[in-house]
């Protein structure tokens, strides 16, 4: 039933229907409605077996969250952000221990200089972490992915992050159709751990693996993250079957029946894409788009795939790698290796700057007419930029 | 006091069994059939106090919870020894996930039993000077806070010995680790505040506090047992000595914690809710220069030259806390 | 469960990783001679029978003690116990009061009427014993106990030796030696009281295969004295042995005893008791150079005997006597100071030592005898084959414990000799000192006193003047027990291994070391209460 409805609202409220027995909370905007939202359906009585944990940090709330998911309990918490940075160690024992906790990661991005607003910094910055990582173009697809993440997490013992732009969209009230309680109970299975910490079966979690295990060890995560690549799409399908609506999966492409160019983003910045290359086609433009859902592990087959007819692929990315440039556009090179296909990275959105449908085009023209360098920055005032450069004698 | 005294003159009531007692009266591990959560195969260094006091408490919990307990143990010396692969020492479920979040940890495998209405598994924390005092810290406070139902054993050997003995918030004053060596004007670890865990725990006014030693298993088991019985953060501080850390001979572990006890210096005592209910009173004092002399931590307190006032100092702590928790002078002998 | 392959592990597999490769020491368990055990002439293993004893096994207790000594009911009144005064709880807070514990399980053994067991099997052997004093009677129950035959002759008519006619009453009731000495009728010992051996050769040959003299030292030793016919002078023994049978002898209403050993105080607590208004001791030298037991002196001096130290008799008058003062020199020995003092004294008993009368043995000229007293060599056996002999009349302390122990000593001697074998004793000779005990276990715990009869009532009758303990005193007191070098099942080592490497056998099997995973580490050597545990060397 669709609701007109805030964003982290709605995800509270289909975690909430994903029954999950411990929840940590641990406040960081934009994230924090989501927990509020869950806080007050646990305290209100609404979600019965469900303990819910106000910790005193970001670390502490993945460590909870570890405990309880080790002891076979559903675990949950959400995080941004310097918040996610504050748990990174805890975030790479959980997916090593094979713990499958679902995270909501509301993107925002990182400092120093201090920023609340969206971008990718964060979750990007966990890319190795042996986490999936998927990204959310609406907050439908968001409340979707969720109720999906649990079923991936536990079908294959590892923890997801399901990330979310900040603000735009845990902030914006749309029309959402939440998941019903009784379509989530029918879609996912109750939590069935792999490993269980039981007096009556006792066993010793976390052991300290040397040099003679430890690369099967990471071998194997390695294969196991890799499972994720069929686990995904089957239970997007399964989803469909039962929602019956299509969201998840490994990538999206839109209107790329044979265009020579292909936009590749992740996130909410898709419907801007799409509402650009829509106007560019009509102008006769041969543009499409693919979106990302799954960014971890990377989907290489799909990609390469989806991209068999393209000529150019431009990367729209709000995140980066500093000294070296984009973090997907790495990766979708890796899936072109071998072929002809060019790749040019656009830098976009940092830090919250607005991505306009008119700079965008300007780029994605320009790129088509082959007049980008590799790497642009989305309406950087380099004028500006440069002047600062000087002063602080930078490249003297 | 917590424990009963038991009039055994052979062998007082200080020893860990004795035949003559009834089973009940019997220390828990006495019993051939105590349930040894730490087994056997360990790879702790020879004379370890950790290792003894890990299994000495734990037992302790096991018993008295009818053995459905689960352990979340910090990094450090007791996960290392434990848990090489492909070799585990324990016999209980356990968890280790990192150095700073056991009691966090904890706090979520305890939650986990709480949703899944097993409120009759017992969750107990565990870990190192360093895990607790230091790295761990805020996880602990907020554990304390909430008041999860956590029992949270520190093992304290007063510094980071996993990593080679260097210095940590529970370093006693003057004692040389590898990051305050005996050298410059104050040789040793500084003259400070302390971090003084058991007082800091009772700030939380959680419902249980206590210290012990592997000197005193009666004393500690009690204790445990007692941690047991309530629901809640409960802290209990067990003074285990390291031969490695402490320079001391593998064979004086006991004597040395025994020591550490009867000149004052490492207090024992419980408090409820955040007030002191009992010390265990000193029976044969000692001056603190007679525990400082065993260990080569301190060695340069003695030679080349002595120290005098270094350690007049350390005697002044220790009859700081023997004022302050009332250890000498009590009426009856335990 | 599916395991996650390293990172989740099975539990206590670490039982395969058998740490004891660490080890170049490992702890062993050991039984060492503890002081008591050490210092007792009966060479009772004290510390064994008290631990049996600890737990209320009395009966077993008993039997263990009896494997040594079968008279503890005496023992536990005559002996002067010299294992307390070595007891190392003595350093803690008082020693245990094992002679105490010891005349508990005595009494308790005459009560209940525990028997000794039978021997195992007949040898075939005969054993003729010479004197029924202690060493003879010890002889013979172990001779039998060890299935010989055996006949004890005695001139008296019987049997006790000095147990009989030499310790007053007040310290042995009768019924208490009666009963001891019965239990080992009891075991088919033929006695032949009133019977005097004057050829200990002519004897043998009756067919007896080995013989044991035990004659004890029955001749008082004279000194001269210038004494005016009138003068009564008797000796100890003499006195002694005519209370015991019932001819009071005529002391007068003072009397005074002359010597400083336990006879002398003996027979001077007797004369009180006689009705002598006034017993006084006369001895050279000072309280503590007088041979007598000390407790015995205490017992007197409460009792109201006088004792003049540093005297000596000089001449003996019809109701007086003349005494001169003496002093010590350097080396300790008294020198006359030509100082005199008057005593009334209607008799004067001479207590001044006993001789081996050697005359009793008649034609036995061929045995060696040395300044008085009859040479044996370390197996207890006589210059002629087959003759053994203890007690007072070989070279040593004369006192009733000690005479126990030569008999028992030559009594498995003789058996080895009869057997064509060596008596090895395999005593084990590692002393446990005070230091070497971990004293932190032990809690402080004062012996319980006995209970003596009030010293007025006492020198009035024959009534026995220290009492005995209840079972509760006696339980408290045997528990005090240290256990100096043998394990008494503390559980210590069993608890403090940081690496659960001491197996618990179970009650009364005491414990083992699993030599897989000890490192070594010596903490339970260091914590074991009564040093039964040491490191060695490990290969």
């Amino acid at each position: 039933m669709l609701k007109q409805i805030e964003g982290s609202k709605a995800i509270a409220d289909t975690v909430a229907a994903c029954r999950p027995e411990v929840i940590c909370a641990y406040p960081i905007s934009p994230q924090t409605h989501i927990v509020e939202g869950l806080s007050a359906i646990v305290k209100a009585g609404k979600l019965a077996k469900c303990e819910f944990i106000n910790v005193e940090s970001e670390f502490a709330a993945m460590s909870v969250a570890i405990g309880a998911s080790a002891a076979g309990a559903r675990a949950y918490t959400a995080t941004a952000s310097q918040g996610l940075l504050y748990m990174v160690e805890a975030v790479y024992n959980a997916a090593g221990l094979g713990l499958p906790i679902v995270m909501t990661v509301a993107n925002r991005a990182i400092g120093g200089p201090i920023n609340i607003w969206n971008d990718h910094s964060d979750s990007m910055s966990q890319r190795d972490s042996g986490w999936i990582q998927m990204y959310a173009e609406t907050n439908q697809e968001a409340a979707d992915l969720h109720v999906q993440a649990f079923a991936i997490a536990e079908r294959l013992s590892l923890p997801i992050m399901v990330c979310m732009d900040g603000f735009i969209l845990t902030h914006a009230y749309e029309q959402i159709d939440v998941p019903e309680q009784e379509l989530v109970d029918k879609y996912l299975p109750t939590f069935n751990p792999r490993q269980i910490l039981d007096p009556a079966d006792p066993v010793s979690i976390g052991a300290m693996v040397g040099p003679e295990a430890f690369t099967e060890v990471k071998y194997m995560s390695h294969m196991k993250n890799l499972q994720a690549l069929t686990v995904i799409p089957e239970e997007s399908e399964k989803f469909a079957q039962v929602f019956n609506r299509d969201s998840g999966g490994l990538v999206r492409p839109y209107k790329m029946q044979e265009a020579r160019n292909v936009v590749i983003a992740l996130g909410s910045v898709l419907g801007t894409i799409k509402d650009v290359v829509d106007e560019m086609i009509h102008d006769g433009y041969s543009i499409g788009v693919l979106g990302l859902t799954t960014f971890r592990p990377f989907p290489f087959e799909a990609v390469r795939e989806a991209l068999t007819a393209a000529h150019n692929v431009f990367i729209v990315e709000k995140a980066f790698q500093l000294g070296v440039g984009g973090i997907v556009t790495e990766n979708v090179r890796s899936s072109l290796r071998g072929t002809a296909t060019h790749d040019q990275t656009l830098i976009a959105g940092l830090g919250g700057r607005p991505i306009t449908k008119q700079s965008l085009r300007t780029y994605f023209e320009a790129a088509i007419d082959g007049r980008v360098e590799e790497l642009t920055f989305l309406d950087l005032d380099k004028d500006l930029a440069e002047r600062e450069l000087l002063k602080e004698k930078v490249g003297l | 006091m917590t424990t009963t005294p038991i009039k055994f003159y052979q062998v007082g009531s200080f020893a860990v069994g004795n035949r003559l007692l009834s089973e009940e009266d019997r220390s828990i591990q006495s019993d051939p059939n105590r349930t040894n959560a730490l087994t056997s195969g360990h790879r702790a260094c020879q004379g370890c106090g950790e290792a003894l006091g890990a299994r000495y408490a734990l037992d302790a919990a096991m018993r008295a919870c009818n053995d459905q307990v689960i352990a979340v143990n910090a990094t450090g010396c007791l996960e290392v020894f434990s848990t090489p692969y492909p070799e585990s020492s324990w016999r209980i479920p356990w968890l280790h996930s990192l150095f700073g979040n056991a009691p966090a940890v904890a706090t979520g495998v305890a939650a986990a039993m709480k949703a899944k209405g097993r409120t009759d598994v017992r969750v107990v924390g565990q870990g190192g000077d360093g895990a607790t005092v230091d790295i761990g810290f805020g996880a602990l406070s907020g554990m304390f806070e909430r008041n999860d139902d956590v029992l949270y054993i520190c093992y304290d050997n007063e510094a980071y010995m996993n990593t080679g003995v260097q210095r940590s918030g529970a370093t006693p004053p003057a004692a040389r680790t590898a990051t305050t060596q005996a050298v410059g004007s104050a040789p040793g670890n500084v003259f400070g505040q302390g971090k003084n865990l058991p007082r800091i725990a009772m700030a939380h006014e959680i419902p249980y506090v206590a210290t012990a030693s592997v000197a005193d298993l009666r004393d500690l088991e009690a204790k445990v047992t007692k941690a047991m019985s309530f629901r809640g953060a409960r802290y209990i501080h067990v003074l285990v000595p390291c031969p490695l850390g402490w320079g001391s001979a593998s064979c004086d572990t006991i004597k040395i914690a025994r020591l550490a006890t009867q000149s004052g210096l490492f207090p024992v005592f419980e408090a409820e809710s955040g007030e002191v209910t009992s010390s265990t009173p000193i029976r044969k004092k000692v001056d603190v220069e007679e525990y400082l002399k065993l260990q080569l931590r301190y060695a340069h307190l003695f030679s080349p030259t002595r120290n005098d006032a270094v350690i007049n100092h350390l005697q002044e702590m220790a009859d700081k806390n023997i004022r302050r928790y009332n250890l000498l002078n009590q009426s009856s002998e335990s | 469960m599916e395991k996650p392959f390293a990172i989740t592990l099975s539990v206590e597999s670490s039982l395969a990783n058998h740490t004891g490769s660490w080890r170049v020491e490992k702890p062993e368990y050991v039984h060492r001679m503890p002081p008591c055990n050490n210092a007792c002439p009966a060479g009772e293993n004290i510390q064994n029978w008290l631990y049996i004893a600890e737990d209320g096994s009395y009966e077993n207790a008993w039997h263990a003690l009896i494997q040594e000594n079968p008279f503890p009911a005496i023992m536990g009144r005559v002996c002067y116990h010299p294992c307390q005064d070595v007891c190392n709880r003595s350093f803690l807070d008082e020693a245990v009061g094992i002679n105490s514990v010891e005349r508990f399980l005595g009494d308790h053994a005459i009560e209940k009427g525990w028997k000794i067991p039978a021997p195992d099997v007949e040898s075939g052997f005969k054993v003729l014993i010479i004197g029924a004093g202690p060493a003879g009677l010890s002889a013979a129950y172990h001779l039998r106990r060890l299935g010989h035959d055996v006949t004890v002759r005695d001139a008296t008519h019987a049997p006790g030796g000095m147990m009989r006619y030499g310790i007053p009453k007040y310290r042995l009731p009768r019924e208490i030696l009666d009963a001891e000495i019965n239990r080992i009728k009891e075991m088919g010992i033929r006695f032949e009281m009133n019977t005097r051996v004057d050829d200990v050769h002519v004897a043998m040959d009756e067919g007896f295969d080995a013989v044991f003299l035990a004659i004890g030292a029955q001749l008082s030793k004279r000194a001269y004295i210038p004494a005016s016919e009138a003068a009564r002078i008797m000796d100890a023994i003499k006195v002694l042995h005519d209370v015991e049978e019932g001819n009071q002898p005529l002391l007068g209403r003072k009397v005074v005893v002359y010597g400083g050993g336990n006879t002398a105080m003996d027979v001077a607590r007797t004369a009180k008791r006689l009705g002598a208004e006034e017993a006084v001791i006369v001895y050279r030298r000072t309280r503590d150079k007088a041979p007598a037991n000390d407790l015995e002196i205490t017992e007197a001096l409460e009792e109201g005997i006088l004792v003049k130290w540093l005297s000596t008799v000089n001449h003996v008058g019809q109701h007086e006597l003349r005494i001169e003062k003496m002093e010590l020199d350097e080396k300790g020995f008294p020198q006359p100071t030509g100082e005199f003092e008057t005593l009334e004294a209607d008799s004067l008993i001479l207590a001044l030592g006993q001789e081996v009368d050697f005359s009793l043995l008649g034609n036995s000229a061929d045995l060696d005898v040395v300044d008085g007293t009859m040479t044996v060599d370390a197996t207890m056996m006589t210059s002629h084959p087959g003759i053994f002999a203890g007690g007072d009349m070989v070279p040593a302390d004369r006192t009733v414990t000690t005479g126990v122990g030569h008999g028992k000593k030559a009594a498995r001697n003789i058996d080895a000799w009869l057997r064509k074998s060596t008596y090895e004793n395999t005593k084990n000779t590692d002393l446990v000192t005070y230091e070497q005990l971990n004293s932190w276990y032990y809690t402080d715990a004062p012996h319980v006193v006995r209970e003596r009869l009030e010293a007025s009532r006492r020198a009035k009758d024959f009534s026995e003047v220290v009492k005995g303990l209840d079972e509760s005193n006696a339980l408290y007191e045997a528990r005090r027990c240290m256990s100096c070098g043998n394990c008494f099942e503390c559980d210590n080592c069993f608890g403090v291994c940081p690496d659960n490497a001491i197996i618990k056998l179970g009650p009364g099997k005491g414990f083992e070391i699993n030599l897989d995973y000890c490192k070594g580490c010596g903490i339970c050597v260091s914590e074991c209460p009564s040093s039964s545990i040491v490191m060695v060397a490990d290969k």
